[in-house]
């Protein structure tokens, strides 16, 4: 997936921007995200309905994976099943 | 992925939060937004190629910023100190474009060009009572380039160069976290709009959620009245007007600067007094030294607030000499020095700073600077030390070459600065018969002090670094060439030298 494509939720309203990413697929709410929405709103998982914030990475254990967040939703960001956390921002000092 | 976003985003989570305050007027995200839209919209009728600024900073360059970023046409800022003919020049290399500003000037010096021209309150209000019809717009995807700067030229036309979406997205995505400003917190603005750092402000605080204070004009104390007034937590200047801060500072004393939290400079080099001088001014806020260039969408080395106190503090040397260096690189940049021939040079070894990472661009219009593998050469000669931390030591141009012995001028002016009598010096060749070129000096005498004996700072180089970079010619002047972003104009010093 290139840097820089938009993932759309097929459950809620989430939307992520790809960072990085693998051959994996990125799910939100345990189902496949994609660049279209579908016309009609999958049932959510409930393993994968923690929500997803705003402005906030997203990013697996191996770091091959690097979701931003770009509209925030109910469900939450998995890879193949497996849940994503939080990125730690280590913010850097304001430089301009 | 489009610019736009930074914008969108920061619209989404607060459209009612002040976003910019200018000339007294407030800006909320949601106002921005939809004058941004309305923007594309003006631009679709009038077939603009790019938008351009000329003037000084207002909520039009924001306006400009994102309306041509949806419109997927560059956003090019003008320098308005251009002389009429060089002015003309860059506008018929971008017509036609959306000319927002010096509506008089335009028609006078390029009338004939095809620009549609409005002024900044005309752009505004067109902007924000320009409605999309309805949410059906497509706006650009962001593949293409978002700002396009004329870079101050030498000999040759100034070049165009470009930024990318991208380029300015992985820039800032990759330094600054979403909406991690305080609710008080506010950026004072003051660098010029044309310049790299005037944008990347605007991007960075948006992206923040830091309020943005626009100081179009500056004046020293204009800067610590609208500190005072705004409550301004952040700051990014130029080393020139630092100094002229504090001047003005120590004149009013009473001036309540407490809200200052973080200053940032950057754009030239910070005389060590300077900074040392702001550290005991200031000594609520964190300092960070920015070294980026244009082509690299700013910054890509930052030395921050803990090294700027530790190298204070510090008893070593070592560590007390990071306060001149320029940090280390952002984790998301990867910098090298290699030498004349392209080999990678270790710690310490002095040769030209190359740097590659998705916020460094290096092209121009038509061509690129890149080297093999996406390394961009910046004619910056440096070097890093042990610890990894950058040190400039010069434009790579402006190295004196002596009987093929290379030296820097930073060093030798350096040295002469410690000379009580001298506020200024600048080092740059002369022609010389048998050295081909040698070392001269321009120098200004600090008030209430006599000029010293040329002898004596003859003596002072040669006691402190070697004979060879001793200046062969020392003259005196009333000050040296400085342009508006307080970069030392050395071209002009070698003329006036020679």
């Amino acid at each position: 997936m290139k840097p820089g494509t938009r993932l759309k939720s097929a459950i809620c309203d989430t939307e992520v921007m790809v960072i990085k990413s693998a051959d994996g697929t990125i799910e939100c709410g345990g189902a496949p995200m994609g660049e279209a929405k579908p016309a009609e709103a999958g049932a959510m998982s409930a393993d994968h309905a923690n929500g997803t914030l705003m402005g906030k990475r997203y990013v697996d254990s191996d770091g091959k994976y690097e979701l931003l967040c770009v509209k925030p939703g109910k469900g939450s960001l998995s890879v193949d099943g497996v849940a994503l956390s939080v990125k730690d921002a280590k913010p850097l000092p304001a430089s301009d | 992925m489009n610019i736009s976003l930074l914008l969108e985003m920061a619209a989404e989570a607060g459209a009612d939060r002040i976003a910019l305050v200018c000339d007294g007027k407030r800006w909320t995200y949601g106002d921005l937004l939809a004058a941004a839209r309305g923007a594309f919209e003006l631009i679709q009728e009038c077939n603009a190629e790019y938008v351009a600024l000329l003037d000084e900073s207002s909520e039009a360059a924001v306006i400009g910023l994102f309306g041509a970023a949806l419109a997927g046409v560059p956003y090019c800022p003008l320098n308005y100190r251009l002389a009429d003919e060089d002015l003309a020049a860059l506008l018929g290399r971008i017509a036609p474009a959306l000319v927002v500003g010096d509506e008089e000037r335009v028609a006078r010096i390029a009338g004939d060009q095809g620009h549609t021209v409005l002024s900044r309150e005309d752009f505004a209000l067109k902007a924000q009572g320009t409605v999309p019809a309805d949410d059906s717009r497509e706006y650009d995807p962001g593949e293409g380039v978002a700002v396009q700067l004329f870079t101050s030229g030498t000999t040759a036309a100034p070049k165009a160069a470009i930024l990318r979406h991208s380029n300015l997205l992985g820039y800032i995505l990759g330094s600054v976290e979403f909406a991690s400003a305080g609710e008080s917190d506010a950026a004072l603005v003051v660098v010029p709009p044309y310049h790299i750092a005037g944008i990347s402000a605007l991007m960075s605080s948006i992206y923040a959620g830091r309020r943005i204070v626009m100081l179009p004009s500056f004046s020293p104390k204009g800067w610590l009245n609208l500190v005072e007034q705004e409550a301004v937590t952040n700051a990014f200047v130029v080393p020139t007007m630092l100094g002229r801060i504090i001047d003005a500072f120590d004149k009013a004393p009473e001036t309540n600067v407490s809200s200052l939290r973080a200053i940032a400079y950057g754009g030239g080099k910070m005389p060590l007094e300077v900074i040392t001088k702001a550290l005991d001014r200031f000594p609520g806020a964190g300092f960070t030294n920015a070294y980026g260039l244009t082509e690299t969408s700013s910054t890509i080395a930052l030395l921050g607030p803990e090294d700027h106190r530790a190298a204070l503090e510090s008893d070593n040397p070592k560590v007390r000499a990071r306060l001149t260096s320029l940090g280390q690189p952002l984790p998301t940049v990867e910098i090298e020095i290699r030498d004349e021939d392209g080999n990678i040079l270790g710690p310490n070894e002095a040769g030209e700073i190359y740097v590659r990472g998705d916020q460094v661009s290096g092209e121009y219009k038509g061509k690129s600077a890149l080297v093999e593998g996406g390394w961009f050469p910046t004619r910056d000669a440096g070097f890093i030390d042990e610890d990894g931390y950058l040190f400039l030591s010069g434009r790579a141009d402006d190295v004196i070459v002596r009987g093929g012995e290379n030296m820097s001028p930073g060093e030798i002016e350096d040295v002469l600065l410690t000379h009580p009598a001298i506020a200024d010096a600048c080092a740059c060749a002369v022609p010389s018969v048998e050295w081909g070129e040698a070392v001269g000096v321009a120098l200004v005498l600090r008030e209430d002090h006599a000029i010293p004996r040329e002898a004596e700072l003859r003596e002072l180089v040669r006691a402190r670094l070697r004979s060879s970079r001793v200046p062969e010619k020392i003259v005196f002047v009333k000050e040296l060439p400085y342009n508006e972003m307080g970069k030392l104009l050395r071209r002009e010093v070698k003329k006036i030298i020679s």
